[in-house]
């Protein structure tokens, strides 16, 4: 019985003109476009610098700034207020500002102060910006210090400590490291959810779903046959993403492909459930369309994808103890990066049990056959 | 104008018949605000160091103790030996760890060379770099500290100034995002498949042969979505200034006009959509996959434009939102006048008017 439902389900998917093209080709697309543009790398910060002195100092400060990569040079303003101006209109996101006695008053009395102003409209830009800034600023007097101080005070010794900073797992800090793993969730989430969404409220919008109802099929075999399609695409949509994070982007996993795919077993089984509740609950196709769109913003949004669920307040992390996104972000992340294997991911293979449980337990119980 | 009228009504009645996609329509606004002012942040708290002190002297534990005193960070472990660091950051125990060197002190105030080494939990680009800013500076102040009142020779104080968001709060570079995504929602997904719904039922026929002109029936159509629109952007106006507490720093009345230039735009661009596609599906997924995505991603709401490389920037240039959301930055946070938001105000009427040419154009042909 269960063997004709699924070739049912299968005619039905391959007979559509677009959904098969926007299977395959989706992923494809937003693979290739996704990892460019979700990239909260801060790099090209527009520098404007207002410089009073026009040392040979504040010429090589300014050289260095430049150099380090993290910022452009914009212009070299005359006062402040017009490198506001770049601000205001949007030409420059940092100003550095040079006071008129910077070489005079370090090298006579020592020390010296220059402004940093920020635009913070975007506070990580901003912020990340002027502590990019200002440990150029140190390590640039750092520089100076080593080359005046020591030969003048041979034998003396300053007091200091040499930092060493390395970063494991991702030793260059890319950004697409980070991102691509987790973009592949939402890639499987966006298909394996809202289809499924949408696909028995258009059975019901149809009339067809009469005909299912009629016959003896069990509610049991009903959903079991809605899902295992879906869980198919699923693996076709998992395939191709790691091909291409391998292929475009040279990501390749640090712990075994074998571990995703069984927790993709799970992941993809909750999120259809998922979506069959709310298209079992749904009477028209465009309500369907936007319930799933606005529990996909929340979940997504409190995912960890874009920021950190540490930094969350305590009453979002709470939330997101129930949010399955989570759970599979974070073994994405684990096993690409850190190379996790299934028995140090107790947690997140108990939680996604349970919500593959709960909705297809659910999916189950709300199909009603009669109306 | 009584035909007008009824037909405004009817819109309503339709509307206000489905009421679990009104809720949604009127609730996404509240929920977006509320996670995005308080759930999304790019701030890092709550650090968990872990140290590695071979040396136990009195300069190591003063660092140590400054670093547990910081606000943001916690010293969490103290490890036996630096292997244990791997394990650590696989359990996901710590996110930073510390090696001191052995003989720390004595190094520090005899040879000059004591070194530190941070390792961070790389995983996360961001954290990874705003958390080793976070132990450099405790390290420099304890330094200072203990070096005592002998001042560094030739150093450079930067003194940083934070313009217009000081605290660095997500939701001054969020509210302008979630105006324009939810504009686009409402205005263009929702125009697009209302027309079509029509079409697909067939009731478009009985409305065409009424003797209301077939532009009072498509600008009729708009109208309750206009006013779905401005509830909206009041209940975002609203929530931001006062939950929020992001002030309006502009003037309100150019904020107002250039939502309602964006609204315009948007509801012209459903209005194309729905010439072109004939499904509801259809309408569904072009304004979905077409509109909203790229609207999250190429708009600068989350992620900057400036990053993306050339070609994905020009893109980004010819989606409305991304202009919309500029100008109310600059309006809205900034507090700038008119004349430095000119130029995104033009590209909008622009982009409005050749929009609304093309659909009429379209839609006209398919009258006859």
């Amino acid at each position: 019985m269960i063997k004709y439902l699924i070739e049912k389900e299968f005619k039905q998917i391959l007979r559509d003109s677009f959904l098969p093209r926007l299977i395959i080709g989706y992923p494809i697309v937003m693979m290739i476009v996704l990892p460019w543009v979700a990239n909260l790398e801060i790099k090209n910060i527009n520098l404007s610098v207002v410089d009073n002195n026009h040392s040979h100092y504040s010429q090589q400060l300014i050289q260095k700034a430049v150099s380090s990569g993290y910022f452009r040079l914009t212009g070299v303003s005359s006062s402040y207020n017009e490198a506001m101006r770049n601000i205001e209109s949007g030409d420059a996101d940092i100003i550095m500002e040079i006071p008129a006695n910077f070489e005079q008053d370090l090298i006579k009395q020592g020390n010296t102060k220059l402004l940093i102003s920020a635009n913070t409209v975007n506070g990580t830009k901003g912020g990340l910006g002027s502590s990019y800034l200002s440990s150029i600023v140190m390590d640039f007097s750092a520089d100076i210090k080593d080359k005046w101080v020591q030969p003048v005070k041979a034998g003396a010794i300053t007091p200091s400590i040499k930092l060493v900073t390395q970063n494991r797992f991702n030793p260059h800090l890319d950004y697409k490291v980070f991102m691509v793993p987790a973009l592949m969730v939402i890639l499987l989430t966006v298909l394996c959810g809202f289809l499924p969404a949408l696909n028995i409220v258009g059975e019901k919008e149809k009339g067809t779903i009469e005909q299912i109802n009629v016959t003896p099929v069990s509610k049991f075999t009903f959903i079991l046959a809605k899902l295992i399609p879906y869980w198919i695409i699923g693996f076709l949509v998992l395939t191709i993403c790691f091909g291409l994070a391998a292929l475009v982007y040279g990501i390749l996993p640090t712990g075994h492909l074998i571990t995703i795919y069984l927790l993709a077993i799970l992941y993809v089984l909750t999120i259809s459930g998922f979506g069959l509740v709310i298209s079992n609950n749904s009477d028209t196709m465009q309500q369907a369309m936007f319930v799933m769109f606005f529990f996909m913003m929340v979940l997504i949004l409190l995912s960890g994808l874009f920021t950190p669920i540490n930094s969350m307040p305590h009453w979002a992390q709470n939330i997101t103890i129930f949010n399955p996104l989570k759970y599979f972000i974070q073994v994405m992340r684990l096993v690409y990066m850190k190379g996790s294997s299934i028995m140090e991911l107790g947690t997140q293979v108990f939680a996604l049990s349970l919500f593959a449980i709960f909705f297809n337990s659910w999916a189950i119980i709300s199909y009603r056959k009669k109306s | 104008m009584k035909q007008f009228l009824s037909f405004i009504r009817k819109e309503f009645y339709h509307i206000s018949r489905d009421k679990r996609t009104i809720l949604i329509l009127l609730g996404m606004p509240i929920v977006q605000i509320i996670i995005f002012g308080f759930a999304i942040t790019t701030e890092v708290k709550d650090v968990r160091v872990a140290v590695f002190d071979p040396s136990k002297d009195e300069v190591t534990q003063k660092i140590i103790d400054k670093l547990d005193a910081n606000e943001y960070m916690n010293v969490v472990s103290v490890i036996d030996q630096p292997e244990d660091i791997e394990s650590i950051f696989r359990k996901g125990k710590a996110d930073i760890a510390i090696i001191f060197n052995q003989h720390f002190s004595e190094n520090y105030l005899h040879t000059g060379d004591a070194s530190v080494q941070l390792i961070t939990d790389g995983t996360d680009p961001n954290t990874a770099s705003i958390l080793t800013g976070y132990v450099t500076n405790v390290l420099n102040a304890a330094q200072q500290e203990i070096s005592g009142q002998y001042k560094t020779p030739l150093s450079i104080t930067p003194e940083v100034k934070l313009l217009y968001n000081p605290g660095m709060k997500g939701a001054y570079n969020f509210v302008p995002g979630v105006m324009g995504l939810i504009l686009m929602l409402i205005c263009a997904m929702m125009t697009s498949i209302s027309i079509v719904r029509e079409k697909e039922t067939g009731t478009m026929e009985i409305l065409l042969v009424s003797p209301v002109k077939p532009i009072y029936i498509i600008v009729a159509k708009a109208v309750p979505y206009f006013a779905l629109s401005c509830i909206n952007i009041t209940t975002i106006l609203l929530l931001s200034v006062f939950v929020l507490g992001v002030p309006i720093a502009g003037s309100l009345t150019l904020l107002v006009g250039v939502s309602l230039l964006f609204i315009f735009v948007s509801l012209v661009l459903g209005l194309l959509i729905s010439t072109i596609v004939k499904t509801q599906v259809a309408a569904m997924l072009a304004s979905g996959m077409v509109l909203l995505l790229p609207v999250m991603f190429f708009s600068g709401m989350i992620y900057p434009t400036e990053n993306m490389p050339f070609i994905l920037q020009r893109i980004s240039d010819i989606i409305p939102a991304k202009w919309y959301i500029a100008a109310v930055k600059k309006i809205m946070i900034e507090g700038l006048e008119v004349t430095f938001v000119l130029k995104e105000i033009g590209i909008l009427t622009l982009m409005g008017f050749t929009l609304l040419v093309i659909s009429l154009k379209k839609f006209n042909d398919r009258l006859e």
